[in-house]
C-alpha cells in the first residue's frame, strides 16, 4: 500500500516554484498581449482564444508552507492550465466555460455569513476571516472525481485558523460551506445541472486538520474568479468537488450537511469523497488517473491522494466502501 | 405545385452529381484531418494547447460527436428521399454509414490507447477493459454500437448486398439499434442532466417517428392522403 507522503518540508523554496511561476507568468503576459490573433496564428483552438486574461491583483508575500511536493514527481501545472480547465457549473458545464464567463463576477465587496453552532455568528468580510499577514504557499495535488489531476501552488491560510476566529461550539460536528448563487453574474445557473446554491461540507475534525486549506490566491496573485474567488476550500485528500468555491456562508451544525453532489446522485457521490483507488465511481474506475495535460491515464491513484500519512487516522475503523 | 416539383427535381439532379458526392466525402473527412493536425501539434509539443488542457477528452468527445452526427445523417437519407422524392440522394448513404463507422473505430481506439494504455501488450490493462465492459453500462452501450456498425460496415458492399438479398435490408435496420445505443452511451456518460446530447436525441426521435409513420402509411388503404402531396 502506497501511503507514503511526498511532502518534503526541507526542499529549498527556490527549487519548488519561482522558475515555473515566472515562466508561466511571462508566457501568460505574452499570450494576453498577443491576444486572439496571436493565439490563432499559433494554431490554438478557438476556445483558447475566447477566454480573457483573469483579472488578478497582487497579494502580500506568502511564506513557503509546510506542505509541498517533489517537483520531479509532481511538476506544477501552468497558470493557463489551472485557470483554463475548471469545473464551476455556475458558469457552465464545459471545462472552458468558467474561464470564458467568470470574468463578470464581482468579488468585491464580499460578505461571508457565519451561523449555526458558533459563538461569534455574523457577517464577515474576507479580511476578517483570513489573516493576510500570514499567508502561505502550499503545493497540493488536486484529484478530480473524473479521474484527472493537477498540481497547484495555492496561497491561503489553514482552514482551522479561519474557523477558530469565529469560535465554533463543541456541539458542532460538521461545517457546511454554501457557495455563491448570483444569477445576474452566473450564466450556468439556468442549466438544470444541480440544485443551487452549491453546498459542500466537512466533518469538524477534517476541517480542523492542518492540511485543510482556505485558498485566496494562486501563483502569487489573488485567486482568479474561475478558481473560486475570493475564497475557496481545498482538502487535497478528497476529490475536487468537496472544495466549495466563492464561499458566502459557513454554517456549523451537528448533522451531516446535505452536500450538492450527494443529493444529486447519492449512488455515485458520498459525503466523504476521499480519494481512493479501491472504490470505483460506479461509471468509471478510480484505479488510475490522468495527470493533465498528459494524454495517458497512466498514474496509479494514491490512497487519500498521497496524503495518507497525515489523514488516514481520521478514518480509523470506518468502512471507506460504505462511507465513500 | 409545379414550382415545388421543379425545385425537387433539380435538387435530385444535384444530389446525383459527382460534385455532391465529393462534397459529402470532404465534409466527412474535414473533422478527422483537423483533429489529426491538432493531435500532431499537441503530441509533438509544437503547440501543446492545440487540444486543450485535457487532450484525450477533446479527442474522445469530438470523434464521438462526429460519429453520431454522421450516423444520423446517414439515417436521414432514406426519409428525405421518400418524402421529397430526391431519389439520387441515396448515392451517399453508404458512404455516410462507413464514415460513421470510421469515427466510431477511432473513438474506440483512443479509449484503448490512452485510457487503457493498449499501445503495448505489456501496459494494456485487459482486466480493466473487461471490467469496464461488464460493470459500466455506458461502455457496454458504446461497445454494442461498435459491434453493430462493424457488421454493417463489412456487409455494406455490393457483393454482400447481393448475397444477403432481402435479408440485407433487415440486417441494416439494425442501424436504429446502433443509433439508440450510441445516444444512450452519450447520455450515460454525462455527469448531470442531458442538455448536451439533447439535439441528437431530438434528431433520432424524429427519425424514429418518421419510420413509424412510414410503417403506418403502408397499412393504410391507398386512398389515404399521402405525406408527399400534403407537404406541397
Amino acid at each position: 500500500m502506497i501511503l507514503k507522503s511526498r511532502t518534503s518540508a526541507d526542499e529549498p523554496y527556490s527549487e519548488v516554484t519561482p522558475e515555473p511561476i515566472y515562466r508561466s507568468r511571462r508566457d501568460f503576459m505574452k499570450a494576453a498581449a498577443a491576444g486572439a490573433a496571436g493565439a490563432f496564428v499559433a494554431g490554438l483552438p478557438l476556445e483558447a482564444c475566447a477566454s480573457q486574461a483573469p483579472s488578478v491583483t497582487a497579494l502580500p508575500a506568502a511564506k513557503k508552507g509546510a506542505f509541498q511536493v517533489d517537483p520531479a514527481v509532481d511538476p506544477l501545472n501552468t497558470f493557463e492550465q489551472i485557470t483554463g480547465h475548471n469545473n464551476y457549473y455556475e458558469f457552465g458545464m464545459q471545462k472552458t466555460d468558467p474561464a470564458r464567463y467568470a470574468g463578470r463576477l464581482t468579488v468585491k465587496p464580499w460578505t461571508v455569513k457565519v451561523d449555526g453552532l458558533v459563538d461569534k455568528p455574523g457577517n464577515y468580510g474576507v479580511e476578517d476571516l483570513v489573516d493576510f499577514k500570514s499567508l502561505e504557499e502550499r503545493v497540493y495535488r488536486l484529484r478530480c472525481v473524473e479521474a484527472w489531476s493537477m498540481v497547484i501552488p495555492w496561497i491561503g491560510v489553514p482552514l482551522s485558523s479561519v474557523l477558530a476566529k469565529v469560535k465554533p461550539q463543541s456541539k458542532a460536528q460538521f461545517v457546511e460551506f454554501t457557495t455563491l448563487e448570483r444569477p445576474s453574474e452566473m450564466n450556468g445557473l439556468g442549466q438544470s445541472s444541480l440544485d443551487w446554491p452549491y453546498v459542500e461540507g466537512l466533518r469538524m475534525d477534517e476541517a480542523m486538520h492542518p492540511l485543510a486549506f482556505m485558498v485566496v490566491g494562486l501563483y502569487g496573485k489573488t485567486l482568479p474568479n474561475q478558481n473560486g474567488a475570493p475564497l475557496r476550500v481545498h482538502a487535497p485528500w478528497k476529490y475536487g468537488f468537496k472544495a466549495g468555491k466563492s464561499i458566502v456562508r459557513i454554517r456549523f451544525t451537528d448533522t451531516m450537511p446535505a452536500t450538492s453532489w450527494a443529493v444529486a446522485n447519492p449512488r455515485e457521490y458520498g459525503f466523504y469523497a476521499n480519494v481512493n483507488p479501491t472504490v470505483d465511481h460506479p461509471r468509471w474506475s478510480q484505479a488510475r488517473e490522468k495527470r493533465l495535460p498528459s494524454f495517458f491515464a497512466n498514474r496509479p491513484t494514491l490512497m487519500f491522494n498521497g496524503y495518507g500519512d497525515q489523514v488516514a487516522s481520521l478514518y480509523t475503523g470506518m468502512d471507506l466502501r460504505k462511507f465513500f | 405545385m409545379d414550382a415545388w416539383r421543379r425545385v425537387m427535381s433539380s435538387l435530385d439532379k444535384a444530389a446525383g452529381s459527382r460534385l455532391f458526392k465529393a462534397g459529402v466525402f470532404i465534409a466527412c473527412a474535414v473533422p478527422i484531418v483537423g483533429l489529426s493536425y491538432r493531435f500532431w501539434q499537441a503530441y509533438s509539443g509544437a503547440a501543446p494547447d492545440a487540444l486543450g488542457v485535457d487532450p484525450t477528452k477533446t479527442l474522445l468527445h469530438e470523434t464521438g460527436h462526429t460519429a453520431i452526427t454522421i450516423l444520423l445523417f446517414s439515417m436521414t437519407v432514406t426519409p428525405v428521399r421518400r418524402i421529397f422524392h430526391v431519389n439520387r440522394v441515396q448515392n451517399v448513404r453508404r458512404m455516410l454509414g462507413v464514415w460513421s463507422f470510421v469515427y466510431v473505430a477511432i473513438h474506440l481506439s483512443l479509449y484503448l490507447v490512452f485510457d487503457q494504455l493498449c499501445y503495448s501488450m505489456a501496459t494494456c490493462d485487459g482486466r480493466a477493459i473487461w471490467n469496464d465492459l461488464l460493470k459500466r453500462p455506458y461502455i457496454f452501450m458504446g461497445q454494442a454500437a461498435f459491434v453493430i456498425l462493424l457488421a454493417l460496415a463489412i456487409t455494406s458492399t455490393n457483393g454482400w448486398q447481393r448475397r444477403l438479398k432481402r435479408n440485407w435490408g433487415r440486417l441494416h435496420k439494425l442501424v436504429y439499434v446502433a443509433a439508440v445505443a450510441g445516444i444512450i452511451h452519450f447520455i450515460w456518460i454525462q455527469k448531470s442532466g442531458f442538455h448536451k446530447p439533447f439535439p441528437w436525441m431530438v434528431w433520432l426521435a424524429i427519425l424514429l417517428a418518421v419510420r413509424i409513420w412510414f410503417a403506418i402509411r403502408k397499412r393504410l388503404p391507398p386512398t389515404a392522403p399521402r405525406l408527399s402531396r400534403r407537404s406541397a
